[in-house]
């Protein structure tokens, strides 16, 4: 009887161990691996026509679309460095432009894009706080294929008209536009903080806008301190925007928040540029925009491909970073994703007027990397951060606040 | 009775087919359960005392510095937040429960009309995911705002005039607490008990809309244990009390309640433990809520390990967790083996 059984065990071993065998074989050829998080509308169109672009050159390779779904990326990373550390990477992969790059150990698993920069003129057509942005230990590690915004201020234009009020572009201008509001039982501001990192992304405009683009980018290098009287200054300020906005934000998530300003029940709002989907999602067209309050800043976050050290397809993954780089591809790209190129050349006439705007305020304003995705400071940061901010959102404690973002800085940059 | 059968194999010495088949029937269990569920449990635990702070493995070792750095107030105090809420939560979610799902089960057992009916309607919410209890519990609650009017059972309070039962609902950040400046509070600190006196011990008060929606979810379940343990006792036994003259009031507190008192363990450790692991409900009803008034620590521990890598400071969180659930549950255990044994 149990002599029986082991057989079966063993058959049913061997069995399994031959399906695994063959699952990781594969078929070797000429083909392309590229690993990304774009699995949904107009982020995973506008993948396809990338690699649209890319098949119309090679049409020989075939092209593998690895995805990860779900968590912003974060399951997607998780998986990604199993994969890296374990020797397996894939062709080319999806990073955000910035210090996420710090985190898989660049010199190690990665390499170096300056050739691939120097020999497409790349340092020629991207601005030039982008490129210093992109550098890490002296080299390109990434090729960024688009760029979104993250401060900027969405506006009813009915409520506006309605009150004969112009959009505030100094904050002495936004306190007494928030007045006229008020006094009408109209939400000056509308914000959702239901998912906890809402009020460190509109604090992050704020203090862009309180301290100008040096300034911030200090914060995150440690060549300010937090406890200066300027960040002072911005969470005094944060603090007087919170006091008018909508007192059931903890409720709402920010597209909730949102819905305010589409009823004519708001006049202002918050956001990256994303908004600008949900809007068209909504068949809204009554809005308006423009930069957060104060001096204009280009508060960016870009998404980028990276190139692993051992990648079977070298060649294919090079060339495929070439078409990222290429006003073809970032043409094909953005549209559909919602997003503006990062080169400077492309054409406006393909995008709408939203990104049409974007793109004269990318090559002209300074631009700063945005911390609450992930572009200014690592994610371990990022989220103590966040909750800093979430409990600001409620407290109001200017000093404990400031305090505890100085130790996480001290935290964060010792090491 | 499995220890009997152990009992002869023990004797009968020497290795028979049958201990070889039932080993080798279970050997694979074992050893999956040992790797899986013991060996992370393990692994989860070393990792709490390292610094593994990005996607990257780093086992470099700290001692408890993740753990210090939980409970302390800098940068966020949100663990000590996540505590007070899950001891707010799971008082009064037990308490609820225990009272509301006895009371239904007190009544339905006085065999009224439909009984099959109102079961089926008391029991039904516990079929239904955490997730759309708190969706749906969400939309009832959102308090709205000053500016432009009630929504949600805070719109019914104002249809109904009664205005004045309005409130935050799940978005009221306030606690609950004695302050230490207060009389009360010099009075504790005198004592030696200064730090009762803190935000820190206290009722946070937004966590009562999701203690609503989970005692909604859950008392039906209760109220089924206590409705088939209330069937279980004899009628004799309740006719012998009214016979030697005791009221209704004494036959339930004298004789049923003593006699469902496993019931009520069994229901403490099940309830208990789920609302220590609280996690899906607060997720989909109202997020950590403002300055953590709605946070739970498994909420944390999934937000600082996904969100912010820092694998280690969830390990600790984790490790935290299975402590406090083992402090419930390990007791029960011991408990009802014994008994076991007795038997």
């Amino acid at each position: 009887m149990y002599r029986r059984l082991v057989s079966v065990f063993c058959i049913a071993l061997v069995l399994g161990f031959s399906l695994a065998l063959v699952a990781c074989g594969g078929g070797k050829g000429n083909k392309l691996e590229i690993y990304s998080w774009w699995t949904a509308g107009g982020e995973a169109e506008g993948l396809k026509a990338l690699m649209d672009v890319y098949q119309k050159q090679y049409p020989n390779v075939k092209i593998i679309n690895a995805t990860v779904a779900g968590g912003a990326g974060t399951n997607a990373k998780a998986v990604l460095l199993t994969r890296l550390t374990g020797g397996k990477p894939p062709d080319a992969f999806q990073l955000h432009a910035g210090l996420e790059v710090q985190k898989y150990d660049p010199e190690k698993y990665l390499l170096p894009l300056d050739d691939i920069y120097k020999s497409e003129g790349l340092d020629k057509v991207f601005p030039a706080d982008l490129l210093s942005l992109l550098q890490y230990k002296g080299h390109y590690w990434g090729i960024p294929v688009n760029i979104h915004r993250a401060n900027v201020m969405w506006y009813n234009k009915k409520l506006f008209a309605d009150n004969h009020l112009q959009p505030p572009a100094t904050w002495d201008d936004y306190f007494k536009v928030v007045k006229v509001f008020k006094a009408k039982k109209i939400i000056p501001m509308t914000i959702g903080t239901k998912e906890g990192w809402e009020a460190g992304h509109v604090f992050e405009t704020v203090l862009i806008s309180a301290l100008g683009p040096d300034a911030y980018k200090g914060l995150w290098t440690g060549q300010l301190p937090w406890t200066d009287a300027k960040v002072t200054n911005a969470l005094n300020l944060y603090k007087k925007v919170l006091a008018d906005v909508n007192t059931d934000h903890a409720a709402l998530t920010w597209d909730q928040a949102l819905q305010y300003l589409v009823d004519n029940k708001a006049a202002m709002f918050v956001m990256g540029d994303w908004t600008n989907g949900w809007f068209t999602s909504k068949n809204y067209d009554g809005y308006g925009w423009q930069c957060v309050p104060g001096p204009k800043v280009y508060d960016g976050l870009s998404d980028s491909f990276a190139l692993p050290k051992g990648a079977p397809d070298m060649v294919n993954a090079q060339n495929w970073l070439k078409v990222c780089a290429s006003k073809a591809g970032q043409e094909a790209f953005n549209p559909l994703k919602g997003s503006i190129p990062a080169r400077t050349d492309a054409d406006p006439s393909l995008f709408n007027a939203y990104l049409q705007s974007a793109m004269k305020d990318w090559t002209s304003e300074p631009i700063v990397p945005s911390v609450i995705h992930g572009a200014a400071a690592i994610e371990k940061w990022v989220t103590v951060y966040k909750d800093i901010m979430n409990t600001f959102a409620t407290k109001l404690d200017v000093a404990a606040a400031q305090q505890a973002l100085d130790q996480a800085a001290k935290d964060n940059l010792a090491m | 009775m499995p220890g009997r059968l152990f009992f002869q194999g023990g004797r009968m010495k020497g290795v028979t087919r049958d201990r070889v088949i039932s080993l080798g029937l279970v050997a694979p269990s074992i050893i999956l359960v040992a790797v899986f569920v013991y060996g992370f449990i393990g692994f989860t635990g070393f990792s709490s005392l390292t610094r593994w702070d990005s996607i990257e493995p780093n086992f470099a070792f700290v001692a408890f510095h993740n753990y210090q750095r939980l409970f302390s107030t800098l940068p966020t105090d949100r663990f000590l937040c996540d505590l007070r809420n899950t001891v707010t939560f799971t008082v009064f979610f037990l308490v609820g429960c225990i009272v509301l799902g006895f009371a239904l089960a007190v009544l339905l057992d006085r065999h009224v009309k439909g009984e099959g009916i109102f079961r089926n309607i008391f029991l039904f919410p516990m079929a239904i995911s955490y997730i759309v209890t708190g969706v749906v519990w969400r939309w009832m609650l959102s308090p709205g705002n000053a500016q432009t009017g009630s929504t949600g059972i805070n719109l019914l309070f104002d249809k109904l005039g009664l205005g004045f039962l309005k409130w935050g609902w799940f978005t009221d950040a306030n606690v609950v607490y004695i302050h230490p400046d207060s009389g009360f509070g010099h009075l504790l600190g005198s004592i030696g008990l200064g730090g009762l006196a803190s935000p820190y011990v206290g009722i946070s008060l937004a966590m009562i809309s999701v203690v609503l929606a989970a005692t909604w979810q859950m008392s039906g379940y209760t109220m089924a244990m206590y409705l088939a343990a209330l069937r279980g006792i004899p009628k004799d036994m309740r006719e012998a009390a009214r016979v030697d003259g005791a009221s209704e009031l004494q036959v339930y507190l004298r004789v049923i309640v003593p006699m469902i008192r496993p019931v009520t363990l069994s229901a403490i450790i099940v309830l208990g433990h789920i609302s220590l692991k609280i996690f899906d409900l607060v997720v989909s009803m109202t997020g950590p809520g403002p300055a953590f008034a709605t946070d739970v620590p498994a909420y944390y521990m999934w937000d600082t390990t996904f969100r912010g890598n820092n694998f280690a400071s969830g390990a600790a969180i984790a490790t935290l967790l299975l402590l406090v659930v083992a402090l419930l549950v390990i007791p029960y255990l011991v408990s009802t083996t014994r008994g076991e044994v007795h038997r």
